[in-house]
């Protein structure tokens, strides 16, 4: 049965490839309250297909090669496995209660989720879809980032404040960092050098260290016109030669576009309302951002980083992931 | 003094890591280069908290209003289960103690009696009177107080402590919440009936206050006496039907209808029951609150799960206040990395300070008073209506600022702590 939709699903992959411009990507969005994921042609920048999924869907991602979306569907307690050729729900994963963000490693094998109501980080085997172990972390799991040569996780915690490391050979803490108030997001340098972690109501970026395991910087934004509570950063980004960082800015309707080595902000880019995710292209010409109140994401160039152009998905734009290929 | 409860809250956090086969030990092994801070992550230290409560059985109009019998205790559990989970990763081990006296008893020797058992941080749901009887002594020997219950504004004026931070937001805090949604609506004009009890009468004042703070009017206000008669069952809905739209038809005509009946007298009665068909607001209809058992904005659903897994009902105002008051004691622990009630102090009233309480931005403490800046709820009884300060209402600090008595009007003039 497997096979069969394995081989079903490389067929419509050819198709889809033939039908489509040769830098069309696909992007999927999670709406958070109309439990839907919205197919967005990256090119015509159109909505192509609505899938109708689980309860609450936050968290998405995508296999290394494009077959599978991995979604959270976290008032269903479940990880969705979605075919990419013909957007069928076609399996799940056991995720623990309430996952509401998780990380690939980079080897495509493992995923690892933040159970938020339970304290949890739970590592599950893609291959066998078994749970390997869970690791207890602080209140309110939430941000999950991976180093790019695999060996490291963070994990924030939103009440407990920490960004904590675990090592993905023994899955033990060994470092706990203090950042400040609601850490939304980890994301490392391609070098494996940094993370940064963003604390949503702190409304700083906190650059940890990765040897030190120290805050080596904090990144603060502020927008004239606004009131630095609104500033609240959600999602980062980083470019792959590791020279701009993008960072969403909540309610302060914006992303911030952040050199990485010296962590001057160099500019803000108005996007919709409440912008909480981001996702690079995999040509990584375009940055789109969910857009949560307004119901919508915004394509961003980063050669220039001016938006382009906003397009209306479902409800509550969550998480956002862009097709490998 | 009354019945005295006091127990030791258990610790759900080593259940939870042993069910889940990986034990605290293994999580916090030191690797050579981390040996230094695993060391202080091994002495464990404790940070005893206190609960001290005035209790007894209340009625209210509605048996659904009717206050549960650990209203705040179950919030102050639920922070001091946050505070654990954190603590496991810094060697911090926090333990709640509860102590319940009759509303009108001496607070001192139960007070005295948490305090000499190591009691430190007192979370204190007492009336205004209890709470300043304690005060000093609390200052004294050194011990901080969370005031989880009382809206006096009194507290934070003219009685107003260094030693007392307040998470319970003031009645005029409530009372401007809600005044700036009703203007935001431009519906200015207002009738007051309030209760024949003090606090219905502090209310009242809130609400007077509001008014003329943001361009609403009270047009006419009446007075509905307490006649001593049981509360629930005596009138029955028929009496109470003909009865409301007689008592509010010599009203001129208004846009909206306020109550102050903190006392459970009228209150609920009002709604639906007016002469002229006009919405209620105060304390019946729509109510200003520090927290909704409906709010899952701002990662709300996140504590609302979490309290009613816990304690198997919602999450109520005054659970929050002592959730956030359990907190902070965390969060000032977590960062001094201290037990010392002097530390958390100095590092609770600097301005590195801030809490973060499911409200859509950071909360912080008025310097000049000690009490925690907060949005209002505006809720129906169902679900979340608004949340205040509004917009357009604006303040040169915070416009968190703009509720309740601001810095320029206070009678507040502490010395240094």
């Amino acid at each position: 049965m497997l096979q069969r939709l394995t081989f079903l699903s490389a067929g419509f992959a050819i198709v889809a490839s033939i039908a489509s411009p040769a830098s069309a990507y696909m992007v999927y969005v999670s709406n958070e309250k109309d439990n839907t994921v919205t197919v967005v042609d990256s090119t015509r920048k159109e909505v192509v297909r609505t899938i109708n999924v689980g309860q609450r869907p936050r968290g998405i991602t995508i296999s290394h090669d494009g077959k599978f979306i991995y979604l959270c569907a976290s008032d269903d307690d479940t990880i969705e496995i979605i075919d990419t050729a013909t957007y069928e729900i076609v399996g799940s994963l056991p995720s623990g209660p309430d996952p509401e963000l998780f990380v690939l490693s980079p080897d495509g094998k493992t995923l690892y989720v933040a159970n938020e109501d339970d304290n949890l980080v739970t590592v599950i085997d893609l291959e066998s879809k078994s749970v390997v172990t869970e690791v207890p972390v602080g209140v309110e799991p939430e941000g999950m980032g991976i180093s790019p040569d695999g060996k490291w996780l963070v994990n924030t915690s939103e009440t407990t404040n920490m960004a904590h490391f675990i090592d993905t050979a023994t899955h033990e803490i060994t470092d706990n960092v203090l950042v400040d108030s609601r850490p939304r997001f980890a994301e490392f340098k391609p070098d494996n050098s940094e993370v940064w972690v963003s604390a949503e109501i702190g409304g700083t970026v906190s650059v940890i260290d990765n040897a030190s395991r120290e805050v080596k910087h904090k990144i603060t934004f502020e927008i004239p016109g606004l009131r630095s509570e609104s500033i609240q950063p959600v999602g980062v980004r980083i470019t792959a030669d590791g020279a701009k960082a993008y960072v969403a800015l909540g309610p302060a309707n914006r992303v911030a576009v952040v050199d990485a080595k010296t962590y001057e902000v160099e500019k803000y880019v108005l996007v919709g309302q409440r912008v909480w995710q981001l996702a690079f292209t995999p040509d990584q010409k375009t940055i789109i951002s969910t857009n949560g109140v307004s119901n919508d994401i915004t394509f961003i160039d980063v050669a220039t980083d001016e938006a382009i152009q906003s397009v209306t998905v479902g409800a509550l734009p969550w998480g956002v992931v862009v097709h490998p290929n | 003094m009354g019945s005295s409860v006091p127990y030791a809250l258990t610790l759900l956090i080593p259940v939870l890591l042993a069910a889940s086969g990986v034990s605290v030990a293994v999580a916090q092994e030191p690797s050579p280069a981390l040996a230094a801070k695993a060391a202080r992550a091994e002495q464990v230290s404790e940070i005893k908290l206190g609960y001290l409560r005035a209790y007894a059985p209340e009625l209210a109009l509605s048996v659904l209003d009717v206050p549960p019998r650990d209203e705040g205790v179950a919030g102050a559990k639920v922070g001091v289960g946050d505070n654990n989970t954190t603590g496991t990763f810094l060697g911090q081990k926090f333990t709640l103690d509860l102590s319940e006296i009759k509303p009108e008893a001496d607070a001192v020797p139960a007070f005295s009696a948490m305090v000499s058992k190591g009691a430190l941080y007192i979370l204190a749901d007492l009336s205004a009177t209890q709470l300043l009887s304690i005060a000093d002594i609390a200052r004294d020997k050194g011990v901080l107080i969370f005031n989880v219950g009382a809206t006096d504004d009194r507290l934070r004026e003219e009685e107003c402590r260094a030693n007392v931070f307040h998470t319970a937001p003031t009645r005029t805090m409530l009372a401007d919440g809600l005044a700036q949604y009703l203007v935001w609506k431009q519906w200015r004009r207002w009738v007051l009936v309030r209760g024949s009890h003090e606090p219905d009468r502090l209310f009242a004042d809130a609400l007077r206050r509001a008014s003329t703070r943001f361009g609403g009017e009270i047009i006419a206000e009446k007075e509905f006496t307490d006649t001593g008669t049981a509360r629930r069952t005596d009138t029955g809905v028929v009496q109470i039907q003909r009865q409301m739209p007689v008592f509010t038809q010599a009203f001129p005509d208004h846009d909206v209808l306020l109550v102050a009946d903190e006392s459970e007298v009228f209150g609920t009665y009002v709604p639906f029951r007016t002469w002229i068909p006009r919405p209620v607001a105060g304390t019946a209809g729509l109510i200003p609150s520090a927290w909704h058992p409906a709010s899952e904005q701002w990662g709300g659903t996140q504590i609302q799960n979490r309290f009613a897994k816990a304690n198997g009902r919602r999450m109520l105002s005054k659970d929050m206040a002592a959730w956030t008051a359990a907190r902070i004691i965390g969060e000032a622990a977590t960062r001094t990395q201290s037990a010392d009630p002097e530390t958390l102090a100095a590092y609770i009233r600097s301005d590195d300070f801030s809490i973060a309480a499911f409200k859509g931005q950071k909360l912080t403490f008025r310097k000049w008073n000690w009490q925690l800046r907060q949005p209002i709820f505006l809720g129906d009884g169902r679900s979340v209506v608004s949340t205040s300060p509004q917009e357009g209402f604006l303040h040169q600090f915070s416009e968190l600022d703009t509720l309740g008595v601001d810095q320029p009007e206070t009678k507040c003039a502490l010395t240094a702590p």
